[in-house]
């Protein structure tokens, strides 16, 4: 797996700037076996679904999945990339409707998200909707931030 | 076999302190591939107003879910852990987390359904830093699936 590359620091985004409707930068993840690994390592979770084909075949699964919660990580990059200041999350939920299917191939599977501000609140705060998607099928639901604007 | 819907409202004792480590929220970024300069740059964390550096916010999941293991791992609750999958996560921050905290967990069983012969259970974590205050809830959904019929 390379390096994760900097990126430049985001231009802050104010309150007044956005509009019900406007949209994130999407964002495509890449994930395959090491990813996984090297996320069970970070998080703690040793679950075997996640790096052991013959034990997520032997419970049903099609093949070894993502961490629910590499996916839920890797969808919130798309708002805090867009504020710049990860502490601006102040509410972040998801539904874990559909696991990402990582084969043991030179590809492994991507993770697009897509993101756009569904409503106006108080106190400079927006929600944002998020899409994730992998193989073209959503894999999160009701996949919601709320986020403090400047 | 339903759970029992008694212990609705359960609250277990705070876990001992996690101190959360710079080079742990490293470790976790790196993983997640965000190189957002907040989560491994003290002096890029104070310009955006955090005293130190921060964690991206699904870090605390970890923190969390080990402490939901009183729950999960409780005889008396009688989950089948074998057969738990994730259902929905979400979490509601007063302020990032970041290092140097010393977070306890307190879990509270908010709910206990059961739909279509699968066990669904509620937690909520309240996540307080070493002096008291709050910092972070999350609430997690598991879902025990029915057994196979034999």
């Amino acid at each position: 797996m390379t390096e994760p590359t900097p990126t430049p620091p985001a231009s802050p985004i104010a309150y007044g700037d956005v509009e019900v409707g406007t949209e994130l930068p999407a964002q495509s993840f890449p994930v395959d076996r090491a990813t996984l690994v090297r996320y069970a390592g970070a998080s703690g979770d040793f679950n075997p679904i996640h790096w052991n084909e013959k034990f997520a075949k032997d419970v049903g699964l099609p093949d070894v999945i993502a961490h629910g919660m590499f996916t839920m990580a890797e969808a919130i990059r798309v708002v805090t990339d867009w504020t710049g200041d990860p502490g601006s999350v102040v509410e972040y939920g998801v539904r874990f409707t559909r696991p990402v299917v990582v084969p043991n191939d030179d590809r492994g599977a991507v993770i697009e998200v897509s993101g756009k501000v569904a409503a106006k609140l108080d106190d400079n705060r927006v929600r944002v909707d998020l899409l994730a998607t992998s193989g073209g099928q959503k894999v999160l639901g009701m996949s919601r931030a709320v986020v403090r604007l400047g | 076999m339903a759970l029992d819907q008694s212990f609705v409202g359960r609250t277990y004792p705070p876990t001992a302190p996690y101190e959360v480590g710079r080079e742990k929220i490293r470790e976790f970024a790196e993983a997640v591939g965000d190189a957002n300069p907040a989560y491994t740059d003290a002096d890029a964390a104070k310009a955006l107003g955090h005293p130190d550096v921060i964690a991206p916010p699904t870090f605390v999941f970890s923190i969390t879910f080990k402490a939901a293991a009183q729950v999960v791992q409780d005889p008396q609750l009688g989950l089948d852990y074998s057969r738990v999958v994730h259902g929905d996560q979400k979490f509601a921050y007063v302020r990032p987390v970041r290092a140097g905290d010393r977070l306890t967990v307190t879990s509270t069983i908010e709910g206990i359904k059961s739909l279509a012969g699968n066990d669904v259970l509620d937690i909520r974590g309240e996540v307080h830093d070493e002096s008291g205050e709050h910092v972070v809830t999350a609430w997690t959904k598991l879902v025990a699936r029915a057994a196979e019929e034999a």
